[in-house]
């Protein structure tokens, strides 16, 4: 921030977060355009990596994953990192979600949106500091209806759809947006195809990566008879997107004809 | 109508005595082919003679294993993504437990096909793998064959062969 606001112009000593900061009037922000801004991501970023693997092209979330966009506009090419990483041993944590804990970074943005979307969450955080993990208590199965919301919010692949698992790279599957009527949620999704066979349903999400409308578990896991589904046309992806790509998707501009002008010879 | 200045106009003369014999003109085509038996002839006899080859030719792709006999390739995609002329197609599957020893990662390819009549040979593929597991051979060719179904080379003949551990 190099100016406070109309009444106060210095600027502020330090960086401050944008989501505590109240705007003011006169104020000026400057963003990427600071490159201590700059400086401080890449430091964060750097600190977010040091315990995730280098999983990309096993990971089923590659190419939808914030990290992975986050490490592509701040990361750098190495680690200074020297010593090892987190390893966890794979629990189960039911049929419908996978969960890799090597890959979490602890945001516990599932825990926060299990804690308000079912009616008993039944996973959180358990011990504390370098050793702190996602898993439930004495291996319960996440099945409450509404759980499947968590693999949506995860930013990186600690949870994926276990329905999903390994069945195709995100960029070679084919967004639609769907809708159908479900008693329990809105039923408004985007299903993912490889031919003709649904592999995997989610959440609609906006432009922020902020998921629309959450749906249920029947609506994520059961339906994937394309019967089921009210197709409303194929999703519109970001165009940076690697999931646009081999699509060739632009639209195609028709020319106009202009039928009663006289076609000139010279 | 005219565009260049380069056409010449031919008047057809009557042959000579000598052009109507033919038997100049046959001695002397005669004379040309004669010589090119002595001359240093431009083919080999290819399956049996080689030409030699650049050190970075495209040749035939394969997909490396590692130092311990394991399949490097962890079906990623990345290598069909960069295809230009798509024409790799793969399917992952998970490893199990006991086949640890074949597959480095926990993801594999179970179906890993390229297509030889699309490939250009462009090395894309070699350069988009993250796990450097797939490679052009510079002495290797795709081979000829007679019917299309040959040309698209599964895991079987991709796969470089396994070799024994040298103790």
């Amino acid at each position: 921030m190099t100016q406070g606001s109309e009444a106060n112009p210095r600027p502020m000593p330090k960086l401050v977060a944008s989501c505590l900061t109240r705007a003011e009037h006169g104020m000026v922000v400057e963003n990427e355009s600071s490159q201590e801004v700059i400086d401080a991501r890449n430091g964060i970023v750097e600190f977010l990596l040091i315990n995730h693997p280098l999983d990309c092209p096993i990971c089923d979330q590659a190419g939808e994953c914030d990290l992975q966009n986050l490490s592509y506009d701040h990361g750098m090419e190495g680690t200074r990192y020297e010593e090892g990483r987190r390893v966890f041993d794979k629990i189960d944590i039911g049929p419908y979600v996978q969960l890799h804990m090597t890959r979490c970074i602890l945001c516990y943005r599932c825990v926060y949106a299990a804690e308000q979307l079912t009616n008993e969450r039944v996973h959180g955080v358990i011990n504390r500091g370098d050793v702190s993990e996602i898993s439930t208590y004495i291996q319960n199965a996440i099945d409450k209806d509404f759980s499947g919301n968590i693999i949506d919010v995860c930013p990186v692949g600690a949870l994926t759809d276990k329905t999903y698992r390994f069945k195709q790279r995100v960029w070679f599957s084919k967004p639609f947006d769907a809708h159908r009527n479900c008693t329990k949620c809105s039923g408004k999704t985007v299903i993912w195809k490889k031919g003709d066979d649904i592999i995997r349903i989610t959440a609609r999400k906006n432009e922020f990566g902020e998921v629309e409308d959450f749906i249920c578990n029947e609506c994520r896991f059961e339906h994937r008879d394309l019967n089921d589904w009210t197709i409303e046309g194929p999703r519109e992806m970001d165009k940076d997107s690697v999931i646009t790509a081999n699509k060739y998707e632009l639209p195609v501009v028709s020319p106009a004809v202009n039928v009663d002008a006289k076609f000139v010879s010279e | 109508m005219q565009l260049t200045n380069k056409r010449k106009h031919m008047a057809r003369k009557p042959m000579t005595f000598l052009e109507r014999i033919y038997l100049p003109a046959i001695v002397k085509g005669m004379g040309i082919t004669l010589s090119h038996l002595f001359k240093k002839k431009a083919t080999i006899q290819y399956p049996e003679q080689k030409r030699p080859m650049s050190e970075v030719f495209r040749g035939l792709h394969i997909l490396k294993r590692d130092d311990q006999g394991a399949e490097r390739c962890t079906a990623c995609g990345l290598c069909a993504l960069a295809c230009p002329a798509e024409a790799i197609t793969m399917t992952a599957a998970e490893r199990k437990p006991q086949d640890k020893h074949l597959y480095r990662e926990e993801k594999y390819a179970e179906v890993y096909e390229i297509n030889m009549l699309r490939c250009i040979f462009c090395g894309l593929c070699e350069e988009a793998c993250p796990k450097a597991a797939i490679f052009l051979q510079n002495d290797k060719m795709a081979p000829a064959s007679y019917e299309r179904e040959d040309f698209i080379f599964g895991k079987d003949r991709l796969v470089e062969p396994f070799l024994l551990k040298k103790s």
